[in-house]
């Protein structure tokens, strides 16, 4: 196998003067295949030159302005539906941990694989892609929710928080120093899914809400009476292989008072 | 995921049009199946029409003393909605016995109408399945059924509807709204699913390019004395082996009413009639409770893996309408 | 030493967990990089007799289409340590189901996986093996890890001439892993260098069979593995799509990553194997043991040589005077077994300790009676002592704590409501499996301590615990103390595996850090502070100091051997669970363990280990199994909604004790090895709790309602 190997770079560099890579996301304009790069230059090479334009230049001019959706959505004002392209990237505007990010992606592509694969932002993980495990839980307008089972085409507009946006600067969130007390992780991986869960859940009690285990629906726990078994049953829908579940149980009840 | 064309309504009538004129266009709400499903190779949409922003959420009391959700209010909403946790319990209980806290924000009322089986058959092209391609065959007749049907199975599908939901909305007499290209129209709930017979890949009697508007429950005042009961081997976020909604009339201790749906038997949320009769103007005590789940498990018909559903059927039944029959029983 | 270890220290590696700062192998940003996506076989055996892949090659996006016919011949490989000898894309021939037929790659996820989609393959079936229960005839002796038979005394004699016999089958599942950190690679070529990233327990056995495969030297592989979610053994051995993701890198001149779906996750590596147990016992009256035979049958691949040890246990547990052991596998289409947590004897612990409840049971006895009156003092195959074993003080202290004799004897005897209530227990046994490591110790400029290994994090806590112990020596704070691992450019350690890493790659940075303070105090000219070490390097005007570190055990690497020694971690298991008298559905109400297992480190860590074990039994008892599909020869469905693994709701209070233990034979720091202990004997506790609440004695896991109506 080795003779036919020449150097990768080397390589990349011919077939791109050619013109035959078709790059989704950044256009790579440093040579090395195995750097890894810091999170701001991604983001901004991501936003800046790379999905922009290279997707934008993929589509005729007048389709590239109807497939374009501005925030809040005024273009749609006088017109029931918005037509996008097929195989083509549409443009999508999503507000993540208070940063807006325009990028251009196909309709198919989850909110998951946008933020992780051309965003950067890569605390949400996928465990099992099909709405199986919770390792995807992000907060839609506040709302736990699974970004493996969202397009991201349908989120632009709402606020979306992953598990980097909701410290405050170096102060953790009280669920979040919660879980380091308490011991609520092992390897860590569902983790993110977690918090976010279990402050979307927090607020879910705060409204008021009823479980499965709620003995009558009518009279739903507060955060002061919500018991160890209306935080299991609430917490299920994150799987942790670990089993860290009796210390996430724990890290919430020590939460709970604190802040939602 | 196949590649399709995205398209987001704001009007009814716009997505209704949009979808009845294509053939592989579907809509899409919450997602929470569809996307597992084309994620799967199963559903392969050309288009979606997002109708998750229609103004169609709204869940309000009717005059006659029922109550209207609209079928893009989340199963999360549905379920906390004073009317609908003060007037039909078991509809809230059913809500929150399904899925997860996540999933069921996510989720729609109209989507969990058109949840698709969970048949592991079903789910993977790799194998012959008659509900994903007509004619192909069942596996799951000669295969492993353990979570198949034991009610209204033809021997062309033998799969079970997955929602809890719909146990509820049997149980209550539930009309499903509708619009379509020429109007609206309205289901009785027992007619919106169907049972497989030779059309298996034909989970509902809504025709392609209706888009369901609202469900209306009418007004049920006992429907406060009721319970739904969900057993599964999992304690949290898995699909019923089995499942009951009970609501009991109950009056010197004799039932004056009752309704009885059950889950995870059948092609569609199965409706216990043969169990009601018996209970109507019985004795509120479990000897009547057992002979209605003799009853409404009388026609009922196992596989090699789930005989097991039969018996555990039955006393679900009873444990149910014990609980809802409360100190009336 | 400043009694760093022992204390209760908060994880360190919390902070970048619970912000989402930690970077999995898959969220590694690395430019230009690629997609690669598998197809899969269909067909569990046979050959494939035509590929169209002429849809998939042009479709949007992608950059090449690797099947059998174009993918470079790759170097042969050896189990262990790869996972499988068979590597796919190299011929036509299946083996299993979910093989690899084709790689696609493309420059998005969405694009590779569609296009996967569109690969067309043609097959010639051939006759398949699923169930081996179906073909216990075939049953064949193969040489895995362990001797597959045993035999100490005159096993017939001894049974026949005993008062009180017993003979029973156990069945348990097939299970997969499951981690919810899928298998990700991302492999990148750089002037004929290989650089990896990837989900694996050990980066040096990881290099070294890739390396072997592409026909390279180690030195020209790199693979790094910061951030590990979850392996529990799945991440072991060396799958083939690692090295196959290092050859599409290589075809695409791009940097590619792979990262198995669920579903394939359930073909791409190893699974415990489900074992068909025989246990015939032989007592006294007393209950004295006089006969114990264990056999085992378990799945095996078609190309390799994998056995799970399902009688292994009873080699050590018991003090019985005639004593035997066999393992034998039946070879099926599927791939091969591997290590998952709890192995070998986590599945002999079942059928041990469900025969020993069945015999407490004959004989009128209390379980924990009848195990004290079989008592091992030493190893009764191997006729060594033990390291340490404090076996009886997990009893009574466990029996003490969860209430033990308030039991009422009797099945159906105790119940609350609708609820039957069964209290059970179960021993604990695993070997302690020991492996070299070497570490490197730092004292930076300013005084913080570097720790160098190239170990694994995969949740055991490694990232907190080996700073504990480099503080305990240095006398420093351990928030002053950082671990770099995974990382083939490191001083080398092993596998994250057999619960071996605290014990071996601590030892290694103990003697690291015992060297760099003598280096210390001898540079200082006698005892030095360690708020002076800071000062002492800018005297010496030197920018660091470091010494290296080493840890071998005696006797043979990866066992629990020494010359004089034989070591096994132990403990007692005791739960309570509760089944409702008409639903028959089973759940776990309470669990008590209390375990001797050498020094611990970090109780707060150690403990979560052990409720996680334990939680790995109750998914192990009561919910886990991988159901084959018998007509197609596969698995009935490869996905986290019909696998279920134990959610938040399942799990009740679980308490873990530890007994104060060192064990200084096992290693110089004292300590063993805690991670697979947790998940042994919960599995047995639990069915012959079951047995109590309901006087249904369920002998093949899960137990699920229909077993119990």
């Amino acid at each position: 196998m080795e003779d036919d190997i020449r150097d990768a770079d080397q390589e990349l560099d011919e077939r791109r003067s050619q013109g035959n890579v078709s790059l989704d996301g950044g256009e790579a304009e440093d040579s090395s295949p195995t750097k890894e790069v810091s999170r701001r230059d991604f983001l901004a090479r991501t936003t800046l030159t790379g999905a922009g334009l290279t997707i934008a230049s993929l589509l005729p001019a007048h389709l590239a302005a109807a497939a374009s959706l501005p925030d809040g959505m005024p273009a749609e004002a006088n017109a029931a539906l918005s037509e996008f392209i097929k195989e083509g990237a549409v443009k999508v505007s999503l507000r993540i941990n208070g940063a807006r990010h325009a990028l251009s992606v196909e309709p198919r592509v989850t909110l998951l694989d946008a933020m992780r694969e051309r965003l950067d932002i890569t605390g949400p993980k996928k465990g099992c892609d099909h709405g199986q495990c919770g390792a995807c839980t992000v907060l839609v307008d506040g709302q736990r929710a699974l970004s493996c089972l969202s397009l991201a085409v349908m989120q632009d507009g709402k606020e979306i928080t992953t598990v980097e946006g909701i410290a405050l600067g170096d102060e953790l969130h009280p669920v979040q120093a919660a879980f380091i007390e308490q011991d609520a992780f092992q390897c860590g991986y569902c983790t993110s899914g977690q918090i976010c869960s279990a402050i979307g859940m927090l607020r879910e009690v705060a409204e008021g809400t009823a479980s499965h285990v709620t003995p009558d629906v009518a009279a739903p726990p507060t955060l002061a009476t919500l018991s160890d078994a209306e935080i299991r049953e609430r917490m299920s829908g994150n799987l942790c292989r670990c089993s860290a579940y009796p210390n996430i149980v724990a890290a919430v009840r020590e939460a709970k008072g604190q802040r939602v | 995921m196949k590649p399709f064309v995205y398209s987001r309504a704001t009007e009814a009538a716009a997505a209704v049009r949009q979808v009845s004129n294509e053939r592989s266009a579907k809509f899409i709400a919450g997602g929470t199946n569809l996307l597992d499903l084309m994620k799967s190779g199963v559903e392969l949409p050309d288009r979606l029409v997002d109708i998750a922003r229609l103004p169609l959420a709204e869940i309000t009391a009717l005059p006659q003393g029922g109550v209207r959700i609209g079928a893009m209010a989340r199963n999360s909403t549905a379920a906390n909605h004073p009317l609908v946790r003060e007037r039909y319990p078991v509809l809230t209980q059913a809500f929150l016995a399904g899925a997860t806290g996540q999933i069921r924000n996510m989720a729609s009322v109209g989507g969990n109408l058109m949840q698709r089986t969970r048949c592991p058959y079903f789910y993977d092209p790799a194998m012959r399945c008659n509900k994903r391609e007509p004619g192909s065959g069942c596996s799951a007749v000669e295969g492993f059924n353990r979570i198949h049907a034991v009610l209204g199975a033809s021997e062309q599908c033998i799969a079970v509807h997955p929602s809890d939901m719909c146990v509820a909305l049997a149980a209550l007499d539930a009309v499903v709204r509708v619009q379509g290209p020429e109007g609206e129209r309205e289901i009785p709930f027992d007619d919106f699913h169907r049972l497989p017979g030779d059309t298996p890949q034909q989970d509902t009697n809504l025709r392609h390019g209706e888009l369901i508007t609202a469900v209306d429950l009418p007004a049920l005042p006992f429907a406060k004395r009721s319970h739904y009961l969900k057993v599964r081997d999992r304690a949290s976020y898995e699909f019923a082996l089995v499942s009951v909604a009970a609501v009991l009339d109950v009056s010197g201790g004799r039932v004056r009413d009752a309704r009885v749906a059950l889950g995870g038997v059948a092609h569609k949320p199965w409706r216990a009639r043969e169990a009601e009769k018996i209970l109507t103007g019985a004795r509120a005590n479990e000897e009547t409770y057992r002979k209605a789940a003799e009853a409404a498990l009388s026609g009922a018909r196992a596989y090699k893996h789930n005989t097991f559903k039969i018996e555990l059927a039955k006393r679900a039944i009873v444990r149910a309408l014990s609980t809802a029959g409360g100190s009336g029983a | 030493m400043s009694n760093e270890i022992g204390k209760p220290l908060s994880r360190l590696d919390g902070r970048p967990k619970v912000t989402g700062a930690a970077r999995y192998t898959a969220d590694t940003p690395i430019e230009g990089l690629t997609y690669a996506v598998f197809a899969t076989s269909t067909i569990p055996h046979g050959r494939v007799t035509k590929l169209d892949v002429s849809k998939a090659e042009v479709a949007p996006g992608v950059l090449k289409v690797l099947t059998h016919l174009n993918t470079p011949k790759l170097k042969p490989i050896q189990h262990p340590p790869a996972g499988q000898s068979l590597m796919p894309l190299q011929d036509d021939r299946i083996l299993y189901e979910g093989q690899p037929v084709a790689l696609v790659v493309a420059d998005t996820w969405e694009r590779a996986r569609h296009a996967a989609d569109l690969v067309r393959v043609e097959y010639a079936r051939a006759p398949f093996l699923m169930d081996f229960t179906e073909h216990l005839d075939k049953a064949v002796t193969v040489k895995g890890f362990f001797e597959p038979d045993s035999k100490t005394g005159d096993f017939d004699r001894a049974f026949n001439s005993a008062p009180v016999k017993l003979k029973q089958n156990y069945h348990l599942a097939d299970r997969h892993h499951n981690a919810m950190e899928p298998h990700a690679t991302i492999a990148a070529w750089r002037r004929g260098k290989l650089d990896m990233y990837d989900t694996v327990q050990g980066v040096f056995v990881a290099r070294t069979v890739i390396a072997q495969a592409l026909g390279r030297k180690p030195a020209d592989v790199r693979v790094r593995s910061k951030y590990l979610g979850g392996g529990y053994g799945c991440k072991g051995f060396v799958w083939p799509h690692q090295i196959l993701a290092a050859v599409a890198a290589r075809e695409v001149r791009r940097p590619v990553k792979l990262v198995l779906t669920r579903a394939q996750d359930y073909t791409s590596h190893g699974y415990q194997a489900a074992t068909e147990q025989t246990v015939t016992l032989a007592a006294g009256r007393d209950g004295q043991l006089v006969a114990l035979r264990h056999e085992s049958v378990a799945p095996g691949s078609m190309s390799d040589d994998y056995v799970e040890y399902g009688a292994i246990a009873s080699r050590t547990m018991y003090a019985c005077p005639a004593l035997e052991t066999r393992h034998r596998i039946v070879r099926v289409n599927r791939g091969p077994g591997t290590p998952m947590r709890a192995p070998q004897e986590g599945p002999s612990m079942f059928g041990l300790e469900c025969a020993m409840d069945e015999l407490a049971v004959v004989l009128k006895m209390d379980p924990v009676e009848l195990r004290l009156k079989n008592y091992a003092e030493r190893d009764p195959t191997k006729g060594k002592p033990f390291s340490s074993k404090k076996l009886r003080e997990c009893y009574s202290e466990g029996a003490q704590r969860f209430g033990w004799e308030r039991r009422n004897p009797k099945p159906g005897s105790m119940r609350e409501g609708h609820d039957l209530i069964g209290w059970g227990m179960a021993s604990a046994l695993m070997e302690t499996y020991r492996f070299p490591a070497t570490a490197r110790v730092t004292l930076e400029r300013g005084g913080t301590v570097l720790i160098e290994s190239g170990t694994q994090e995969i949740g055991t806590g490694v990232y907190t615990i080996m700073p504990q112990i480099a503080a305990d020596v240095l006398g420093v704070a351990p928030e002053r103390v950082r671990l770099v691992l995974g990382d083939t450019t490191l001083p080398g350690a092993g596998m994250t595996a057999g619960s071996s890493t605290t014990m071996g790659v601590g030892s290694a940075v103990h003697d690291a850090a015992t060297k760099l303070k003598q280096k210390l105090t001898e540079m200082a000219g006698g005892p030095i502070a360690p708020d002076a070490y800071a000062d002492l390097l800018k005297r010496r005007r030197l920018e660091k100091l470091s010494a290296e570190g080493l840890w071998k055990p005696d006797g043979e690497a990866g066992t629990g051997e020494s010359k004089e020694w034989t070591m096994y971690t132990f403990g007692a298991v005791f739960v309570e669970v509760r089944v409702d008298e008409s639903l028959r559905v089973p759940r776990l109400a309470r669990c008590v363990g209390v375990y001797s297992a050498g020094r611990i480190i970090n109780p707060k860590t150690a403990r979560s280990q052990m409720t996680g074990g334990m939680i790995w039994g109750l998914g192990q008892a009561l919910l886990e199994h991988t159901e084959l599909e018998l007509n197609y020869g596969r698995y009935v469905a490869k996905d986290l909604a019909n696998y279920l693994v134990p959610v938040n709701a399942d799990v009740p209070d679980l308490e873990a004790y530890f007994v104060d233990e060192v064990d200084e034979h096992a290693s110089p720091i004292g300590a063993k090895g805690i991670g697979e202990l947790g998940a042994v004997g919960v599995s047995a506790a639990i069915a012959n709790a079951v047995y109590h609440a309901t006087g249904v004695r369920v002998r093949d896991l899960p137990i699920t309602v229909e077993k119990l109506l």
